[in-house]
Parts: structure tokens; C-alpha cells; sequence
């Protein structure tokens, strides 16, 4: 009996451990330094309709507890994402992924989610709305309710998978925003993405990321995202999935008792490479200290308990 | 790239600002060009360096101290234990040239260093350039392995001027180079002549090509510094101006 065994959306994973977009490339890389098979699910690099370069340098600042970044969405575009990048991590990890979608006005989310329909690879679509809403006047879709329960709505209808709505932290009410999710039809919620964060590098007296600000994640946003973990999962009763600074075990119980039913690892991934496999190893050691026999039994199973 | 646990050997300072560091234990496949990231306390990312000089047991790492973490690296004790990823990104190419010079400004000196040990056959001509005399070191070392140029800014030191100038007012006998500097210095030099190959610097998030932090522009695409290079042939990288 697999003591991590988890179920999310009606798949049965071995274990809540899943890397978070734009973390874990797309995924096959990492198979150089573990067997990526041990993961849960793997969550791929943003996605955009068409090919995407991002910002120019620098996009990386580092913080006392963190880091900001700017990549920008830096990607192939979906048709190179489904020819190239799903083809090579198929060789290396067996079970099928999550897509992240990025997009930057309705008809790109839309599009971009019509295209994973038929690609085996993909077993749910996540949608990343903190980028910017350029038709809309440039504020990101996932600061205002009414955009995001129109979006949900809009990909739902074509999209024949599972969909994931990644909530932006960078709003005042959270639950406003899980709310309007679920109402759109959302199958799960994740969250949070990074808060936007700045640096000044005291020698330019200038922003140290080429755009100024970007987005920041890491060890500091860790209460931030519990917080928002248990108040969202007490609002809805789609199940969400909870990032943000988890860097161990305990923290992804810490997560798992504030209503995650499964975890994302982001920004620890980029400091230590084997950060998952260590996380998923340590796991039962954790269960074990505080007499849980399985991680199952940690998931909240309705919204009010 | 391998996760190794590398033992302070050595730690000693050659100017104002500039240390050697020398670490022990499984250092087995770093070639000259390649860098490591090492995990410092107190320090949210790891910080990369170049492969001054390597064998199977042991890497030496040339740095400046520039802020918080290399300024931590100068209390590291002889004994301590650090948290290295060794073996990253690709290195020179040897085999290229007859006759090569090697190009180093600045912190840039570092990987040329098993570089210039490595090519010594080709006894190669080597410059260096410094901001002042203050900052010239390790040129009994470089001379060992070639004909050694030492340029400062200030003209405190061997010849006023930039690498690049100096390339520029004499005519060195070379068909391929091999530098390391500055962005300015390897922008400048590019447009001069594309006959060699580059090391490039990034503030990286991962180093190991998981983020997309160091994506520059190239004639053929999108590279990571982290990944691709930090070596890249001369006229492969697009300058942003
Ligand atoms: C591939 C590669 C090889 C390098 N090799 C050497 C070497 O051999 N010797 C040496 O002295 N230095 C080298 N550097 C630069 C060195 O990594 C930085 O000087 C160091 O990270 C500064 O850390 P800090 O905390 O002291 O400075 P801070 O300025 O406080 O650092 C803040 C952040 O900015 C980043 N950063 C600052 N300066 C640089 C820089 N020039 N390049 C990349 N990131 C930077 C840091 O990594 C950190 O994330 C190399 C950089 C790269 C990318
Ligand atoms: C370098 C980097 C790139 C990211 N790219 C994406 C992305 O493409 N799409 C997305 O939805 N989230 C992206 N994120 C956000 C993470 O998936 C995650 O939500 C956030 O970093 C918080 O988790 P963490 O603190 O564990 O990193 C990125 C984060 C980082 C650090
Ligand atoms: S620093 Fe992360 S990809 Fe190069």
C-alpha cells in the first residue's frame, strides 16, 4: 500500500508532489539528475499560442528570502510545445502532464486550450491569468472576478479536460477570485502565483529586472500562500492545489492542513535540483512523526469542515 | 551537472578584492569553460563561478568580492563543507586553432586559467586586462603557459588601455581567440574580429537551464547562458545594444 497515494480530479497520483510551472522546464530535463517517474504529475513551462521570447535580461533578482523573475513567458509556442517538448519528456516519464497556458487576451487562452484536446500526453490544463489582459487595458485577468469567471467559462466550453484555474495572489480578496473560478466552471483552483516584487540595485539606482518588476516567489511568500490555501478551500468545493514557498515535507503538510489537496514546488526547485525527490523521500518520515498512516487522510474532503 | 559536498582546502587572498579558493572532494569531469553553482548560507540562490582550474579531486575557483555572498566566501574557513553543482554548462573547445590567444578582463581571468594550462603546447599569447595595478595577480602563473600582455586602465601597469585596444595597436599573431570579461569588452571585441569564442555572464535563477533566467539571442535561436553556453562561438551571440 502506497502510504503518499493521492487522487486529484479522479486520477490517482503516487504521491501530492508536483513541480510548478515555469520551474521544471518542460520535464525532461530534470531526467538526467532522477527518475522524474517517482513525481505525482509535473506541471509544464507556460505556454502561449504562438512562440514567445519573454524580457530581455536580466529577469532573475534575488531576495533575502526568495527571488523575483521576469522570463516573460519565454516558450516555443504550443505546436512546438505538442511536436517537441511533449514528445521528448514521453520518452523519459509515462504518465501524462499538466499544460500551464498563458495568454494575453480571451481568443489566446481559447486557442491555446483547443490544441491540447487531442494530445494524449496532457491530462488537465492549467490556467496561468496573471499575465496581462492586453485587449482589456493591460491589468491581469485574474485581479477581477467578473474577467475571470468569463475566461473559465469561455475555455470550459471547448476545453475536453479537466481545467485548473492559477490564481494571482496580487489581489484583496482571494476568495472573490476562487469563487468566480468555481462559478465559471473551474474543476480545480491552484494557487498562488508569485506577488509582484521589485528590486533597486544600489549601484544603478535602478530596478535590477529589465521591466522593473516581476514576480516573487520562494521561502517569503510561504505564509502568504497558506493563508490564501486555507481561505480559498474553505470557499469552494472544487479541490485546490497549493504553491508558495514550500521547500520541505512539513511545509507541504503545513499546506496539506490548510486545504491543498495536492502541492506544487516551485522556486526550490531552481535551488536544489533534486529538491521533489527529496520532498516525496522525506514524506513518510513526516507522516510518521505526527501518526498519520496516509497522506489521504489529510485532504480536507468538503468545504466546511 | 552532479550535486557534491566539495571540502574547503585553501582560501587565500591575492589582491585588494580578489581570493583563490581551492575545494576538495569529488570534482571528477569539469573541463575549462564550465561553472559551478554553489549554495552558500543565508543566500537564497547559488552563486556560479568559473572553473579556474580542476582534477579529479579538487577545483579552484577565483572570485571577486562584489557583495554579499562573495563577501561571506572570504570567511570561509579551511574544513567547511560546502553544497556545490559541479560539472555545468559546456566548455571551450580545445581543438580549435593553431596559434590561439586567450582574451581575459576582469573576473574574466578565471576560467581562462586551466584554459592557458590546457594550451600551453600551442604556447598561446594571453592577454589581460585590469583597472589598475592593484588588481594584476596571478602573472607569474599565466606566464608559466604563454606570452603573457597585461593591460590596465589607468596605465598604472604594463599598457594603458583595454584588451580590446591592445588588440587593436598591435598586430598579435593569432587564428582563433578565447575570452572572457565584461559585456562591454566582449561586445567590443566581437565587432572587431569573430574568429574565436566568448564566455558569457548571466544572473542566473537555477544555472542548470530549468528557468529560462539567462535566455540571450543568437543567430540561431534562443540559448541559455546556464545551459547552451556559458561558452558561445564569437559570432553566434546577438549583443542587445
Ligand atoms: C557563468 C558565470 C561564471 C562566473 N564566474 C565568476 C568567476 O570565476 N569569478 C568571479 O569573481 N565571478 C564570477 N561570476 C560572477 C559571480 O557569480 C557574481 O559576482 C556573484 O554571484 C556575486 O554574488 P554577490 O552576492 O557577492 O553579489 P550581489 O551583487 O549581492 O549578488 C546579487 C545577485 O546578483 C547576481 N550577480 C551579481 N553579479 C553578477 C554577475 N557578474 N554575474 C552573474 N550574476 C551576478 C548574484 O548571483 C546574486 O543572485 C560568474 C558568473 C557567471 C554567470
Ligand atoms: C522562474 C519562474 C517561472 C515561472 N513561470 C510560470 C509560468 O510560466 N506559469 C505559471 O503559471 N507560473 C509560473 N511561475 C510561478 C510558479 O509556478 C509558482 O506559482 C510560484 O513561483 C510560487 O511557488 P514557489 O514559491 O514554490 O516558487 C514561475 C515561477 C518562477 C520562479
Ligand atoms: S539560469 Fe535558469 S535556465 Fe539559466
Amino acid at each position: 500500500m502506497n502510504r503518499l497515494e493521492a487522487e486529484l480530479l479522479g486520477r490517482k497520483l503516487k504521491n501530492p508532489i508536483i513541480p510548478a510551472s515555469g520551474t521544471f522546464g518542460f520535464g525532461y530535463e530534470f531526467s538526467e539528475y532522477y527518475d522524474i517517474n517517482i513525481l505525482g504529475s509535473i506541471a509544464l513551462k507556460g505556454t502561449t499560442l504562438m512562440p514567445r521570447y519573454g524580457n530581455p535580461l536580466p529577469r532573475i533578482a534575488e531576495c533575502p528570502a526568495g527571488m523575483i523573475n521576469a522570463i516573460g513567458l519565454q516558450n516555443p509556442g504550443a505546436e512546438q510545445v505538442i511536436s517537441t517538448e511533449l514528445t521528448k519528456l514521453k520518452k523519459v516519464y509515462n504518465e501524462p502532464v499538466i499544460i500551464n497556458i498563458g495568454g494575453h487576451s480571451f481568443n489566446d487562452y481559447i486557442e491555446t486550450s483547443k490544441m491540447f484536446n487531442d494530445v494524449d500526453s496532457i491530462w488537465a490544463v492549467e490556467l496561468n491569468i496573471s499575465c496581462p489582459n492586453v485587449t482589456g487595458g493591460g491589468m491581469a485577468f485574474g485581479t477581477d472576478p467578473k474577467t475571470i469567471k468569463k475566461l473559465t467559462e469561455c475555455v470550459k466550453k471547448v476545453l475536453k479536460k479537466p481545467l485548473i484555474v492559477k490564481l494571482s495572489p496580487n489581489v484583496t480578496c482571494i476568495q472573490d477570485m476562487a469563487i468566480a473560478a468555481e462559478e465559471g466552471g473551474a474543476d480545480c483552483i491552484s494557487l498562488i502565483n508569485t506577488l509582484v516584487g521589485m528590486r533597486i540595485d544600489l549601484k544603478t539606482r535602478k530596478p535590477i529586472i529589465s521591466v522593473k518588476s516581476g514576480g516573487y516567489s520562494g521561502p517569503g511568500v510561504f505564509p502568504v500562500a497558506i493563508r490564501m490555501i486555507y481561505e480559498t478551500s474553505r470557499c469552494v468545493k472544487i479541490p485546490v492545489i497549493g504553491m508558495g514557498g514550500i521547500t520541505n515535507a512539513r511545509e507541504v503538510l503545513e499546506a496539506m492542513y490548510a486545504g491543498a489537496s495536492a502541492v506544487m514546488i516551485g522556486t526550490q526547485n531552481l535551488v536544489d535540483p533534486f529538491a521533489c525527490k527529496k520532498i516525496i523521500e522525506d514524506l513518510p518520515m513526516v507522516l510518521d512523526e505526527f501518526s498519520i498512516e496516509n497522506i489521504s487522510s489529510v485532504i480536507r474532503r468538503n468545504a466546511n469542515a | 551537472m552532479k550535486n557534491v559536498f566539495l571540502v574547503v582546502e585553501q582560501n587565500i587572498q591575492l589582491t585588494h578584492d580578489f581570493y583563490k579558493l581551492v575545494l576538495r572532494g569529488d570534482c571528477a569531469g569539469n573541463m575549462a569553460g564550465m561553472f559551478v553553482n554553489i549554495k552558500l548560507d543565508g543566500f537564497s540562490l547559488r552563486r556560479p563561478f568559473g572553473i579556474a582550474d580542476s582534477d579529479d579531486h579538487t577545483i579552484t575557483l577565483l572570485y571577486k568580492v562584489v557583495g554579499g555572498a562573495t563577501k561571506y566566501m572570504t570567511s570561509l574557513m579551511a574544513g567547511a563543507i560546502i553544497d556545490v553543482l559541479t560539472c555545468l554548462g559546456n566548455g571551450f573547445d580545445l581543438n580549435q586553432g593553431r596559434k590561439p590567444l586567450l582574451i581575459g578582463g576582469g573576473t574574466g581571468i578565471a576560467p581562462l586559467y586551466k584554459l592557458a594550462k590546457q594550451l600551453n603546447e600551442k604556447k598561446p599569447d594571453i592577454i589581460l586586462g585590469f583597472r589598475s595595478a592593484r588588481d594584476v595577480c596571478l602573472t607569474d602563473e599565466f606566464s608559466q603557459f604563454g606570452k603573457l600582455h597585461i593591460t590596465t586602465d589607468d596605465g598604472s601597469l604594463g599598457i594603458k588601455g583595454t584588451v580590446v585596444s591592445y588588440l587593436i595597436s598591435k598586430k598579435l599573431d593569432y587564428d582563433y581567440y578565447y575570452a572572457c570579461g565584461p559585456i562591454v569588452m566582449l561586445q567590443a571585441l566581437t565587432k572587431l574580429t569573430q574568429n574565436g569564442e566568448v564566455s558569457l555572464e548571466a544572473r542566473f535563477g537555477c544555472g542548470f537551464g530549468a528557468c529560462m533566467g539567462c535566455s540571450i539571442k543568437t543567430v540561431t535561436g534562443y540559448k541559455r547562458v546556464c545551459k547552451e553556453g556559458p561558452v558561445f562561438s564569437a559570432g553566434e551571440v546577438i549583443f542587445s545594444e
